[in-house]
Formats: C-alpha cells, structure tokens, sequence
C-alpha cells in the first residue's frame, strides 16, 4: 500500500502524518508513507487545499486532519 | 438556525438520508442548545465579575496603592488577561463551528461562477468565515485559479483572510471597544475589495507563473463531508483547543507589554512619535509592519497600550494592518506560483490601502 501525505508543513500537516502513521502500526498494514510538499505534484494529484491523504492513487481527505479511526476504516478497504 | 446541508452531493449519490439525520439532529439540539446556553450564561456571570475583581485583589488582597505605577499595572494585567482569554474561547469556537459549513471546496465553487466587483465583494466577506491559514494560500490560490475564479477576485479573499482575523476583532472589542473593531472590519473588508478590483482591472493574468496556467484542464478533487451539529461542535471544541492552546502565550505576553507601558510610559509619551501631527509616523509604520510577523493575538494588547498613550489611531491601525496582512513568510510562499512583479503589484496595491486608511482616520478622527 502507498499513502501520501500532501501539505507543505505547517503543523495540521504534521498532525496528519503522525495519525496515518498511528494507524498504519495500529491496522499493521504493510504500508510505505511518503510526504508531498511540493504545490504542483499536489495539484496533480488534484489537492487544491491541505492537509489531504492519498492512499494508491485514490484522494481520500482534503483540507482537513482526519481521525484516526477514519484512516484505519480506509486502510481496511 | 437550520443545518446546512450538502444537497448536492445528497441528490448525486442517491443514498439521501436527510430525513433520518434531520430528526437525530434535533435530539441533540435540544439538549445542547440547553447546555450551550446554561454555559453562556454561566460564562457572562463570571465576565462580569473581573473588573471588580481585579480592582479587589490588586488594591484589597495586595494591597497595591490606587494609582501607583505597580499597582495599575497588576490590576491591568489581573483584568485584561482572562477577559481577553474568555471572550477569545467564546469566539474562537462559535468560528470553529461556524467554518465547518463554509469549506475551502464550498467557497471556490461559489465564487467561481462570479463576475468581477460582486465577486470582489464576496470574495473579501468569505475571507472572514473560510479556514485558511498562511500555509494553505498556495494551495487555495493554485485551486481558485484551476476553478477559473478571477485573479482580482482570488486577491480580494487572499486580502481578506489573514487581515479580517476573527481574533483581531475579539481583542479590539475586548480591549479598545466596538467602535475600533468595527472600523477595523470596514476598512479590512474595504481593502480587500478595492485591492482586490484594482489588482483584477490591471489584467496581470501573465504574471501568474507558467505552470500554474497549465493547470486549468485538471479536475479538482472534492470530497463533500456530512456533518452533524454534534461534529460541528466538536470542530468548534478542537479549534479551541487548537487556537487558543497555541495564542495564550502571545495574548499573556501582549498584555505583560500592554500593562508595563500602562503602568509606567507617561501619558503623552507616544503623541510626539506616534501622534497626529506627525504625518510621516503612518508610511514608517507600514514598511516596519512588513517584516514582522506577528499573529492578531499578539500585537493587539500593544496596540492598546500604543492608543492608551496618545498614538494616533490611524497610525496604529495602519501598523496592526501592515503586520498581519503583509507578512513576509506569505510572500516567500506566493512566490512559488506569482512572478516577483505581480508580488510588488500586491504589495503597493494593499500598502497603499492601509496608507489611505491611517491617513483617513487620523484625519477624521
């Protein structure tokens, strides 16, 4: 599984990453998280505000920090 | 007030569970609109008893002489500091709960299909109520241009955000009265929208960096999330965690300031550098605003102490404005997707603003 995690920086980014992490070791997925901070991959990836979450291509927050047990409910799928 | 729903995503993914949501919904209103409501008051009972309780424990419990330097100062500080602190938890939160029906995603698609001038208007009044901070303005710029929102339009939110800072306006009610907040609003909302229009009529679309051009053919990516009134109020509760967790420190530390320069500056100390008759105090002001960098929280208890010594209110206000709106880490940001000249049009266009605005007040006032 691939996650990327999209934001320059700031800490609501930083926040984000530390919760996909957290539940990534919580789920015990097989996982690789890699950061995005630069705009144009973003808006690539069609994330026009941040923090967002991509997990194998698929967008699935934008703009907002997502709980952790969301990220562990989209890890399942 | 109704919930807000997202019709459209309802209607498009067929599932529309409205009706259901609708009635649980009520159920919790009712018993948190109670509590909400047992809270506010509790909290307007406790609001009214700081003033006499500072006076009580800097001149009773401390014994502090009334009108000595030392003691001015304590009951200042005693006073100012959970005043300030309530009525920013207060509002930090009813912001919190109300931004979670005004998305980034929501704006941009509103003001997309807007024309120039109404759109300028829109755009500044959004700026107030839209979660933005200086990190996502790349984002939401590269965004706002994909959706085809116009550039002066874009500029006149960008304007707006940071400046008409929810905070701000709570300390400038809380510490220097309605009046100062409002005038503060106004001219904020104004800037924004004149700036904004300016900055569109000079058709600086070419100066927008080249691959940002390249994006309007993508698809934005929306992710519609359905909210209920008790997320809403949990988003109202974590922003006050989050904001107020993270101003305290500033609020504490510009009051610390505020008090020292109430206690111990001379009354008229600031007139002769900061006053009226001197013309050339607003221009230096803006140009020493520029490079700090300060958020609202912080700079508002100097300002007061700043009024409360005779600076003129123009002059300060230009100073508040040039601080928060123009910072330099944002244009280091916007470099990434403005050529260097459309930055130095928006730094002029929005200087020249506030300039307008300090000469204007301390004229009038």
């Amino acid at each position: 599984m691939e996650i990327k995690v999209c934001g320059p920086g700031c800490a609501s980014c930083d926040k984000t990453q530390k919760i996909v992490e957290a539940a990534v070791a919580a789920q015990g997925v097989e996982a690789t998280i890699s950061k995005v901070t630069d705009f144009q991959e973003m808006a690539k990836l069609g994330i026009f505000s941040t923090p967002a979450v991509v997990i194998d291509g698929e967008v699935k927050s934008v703009g907002n920090v997502p709980k952790q047990t969301e990220v562990e409910g989209w890890l399942k799928s | 007030m109704e919930p807000m729903k997202p019709m459209k995503s309802c209607a498009d993914d067929g599932d529309c569970c409205s009706l259901n949501n609708d009635t649980n919904n009520k159920k919790i209103n009712v018993r948190q609109v109670s509590l909400g409501l047992l809270g506010l008051a509790l909290w307007y009972v406790v609001y009214k008893q700081l003033l006499p309780f500072s006076h009580f424990f800097s001149y009773g419990l401390l014994g502090m002489e009334k009108g000595s330097h030392l003691g001015e100062a304590i009951q200042f500080f005693v006073y100012d500091t959970p005043k300030v602190m309530m009525l920013l938890t207060l509002i930090v939160f009813v912001v919190g709960m109300l931004r979670s029906f005004f998305t980034q995603e929501r704006t941009r698609k509103f003001l997309a299909g807007k024309r120039e001038t109404a759109g300028n208007v829109m755009a500044a009044l959004l700026g107030i109520v839209t979660p933005f901070c200086s990190c996502s303005a790349v984002p939401l710029f590269l965004g706002f241009v994909q959706a085809g929102v116009p550039l002066g339009v874009t500029f006149s939110f960008l304007i707006a955000a940071p400046m008409v800072n929810e905070i701000a306006l709570v300390l400038l009610y809380g510490l220097l009265g309605w009046k100062v907040a409002a005038i503060y609003l106004g001219t904020g909302l104004a800037i924004a929208m004149v700036a904004g229009w300016v900055i569109g009529r000079l058709k600086l679309e070419h100066l927008i960096e080249d691959w940002v051009q390249e994006l309007r053919a993508g698809e934005a990516v929306v992710i519609e999330e359905k909210l209920s009134w008790a997320e809403r109020i949990d988003r109202g509760r974590e922003a006050v965690r989050d904001i107020v967790g993270k101003v305290w420190i500033y609020v504490v530390a510009g009051i610390g300031v505020g008090a020292l320069i109430h206690g111990y500056v001379p009354e008229d100390f600031m007139a002769s550098v900061m006053g009226k008759d001197a013309w050339w105090s607003v221009p230096v002001a803006v140009v020493v605003g520029i490079p700090m960098y300060s958020n609202a929280a912080g700079i508002v208890p100097v300002v007061e102490a700043l009024l409360g010594k005779g600076a003129a209110l123009g002059t300060v206000l230009a100073f508040m404005m040039s601080v928060i709106a123009l910072s330099l880490p944002e244009m280091v940001i916007l470099r990434k997707v403005l050529k260097p000249r459309l930055i130095a049009v928006f730094i002029a266009v929005v200087g020249g603003g506030i300039l307008f605005t300090g000469f204007l007040f301390n004229l009038i006032i």
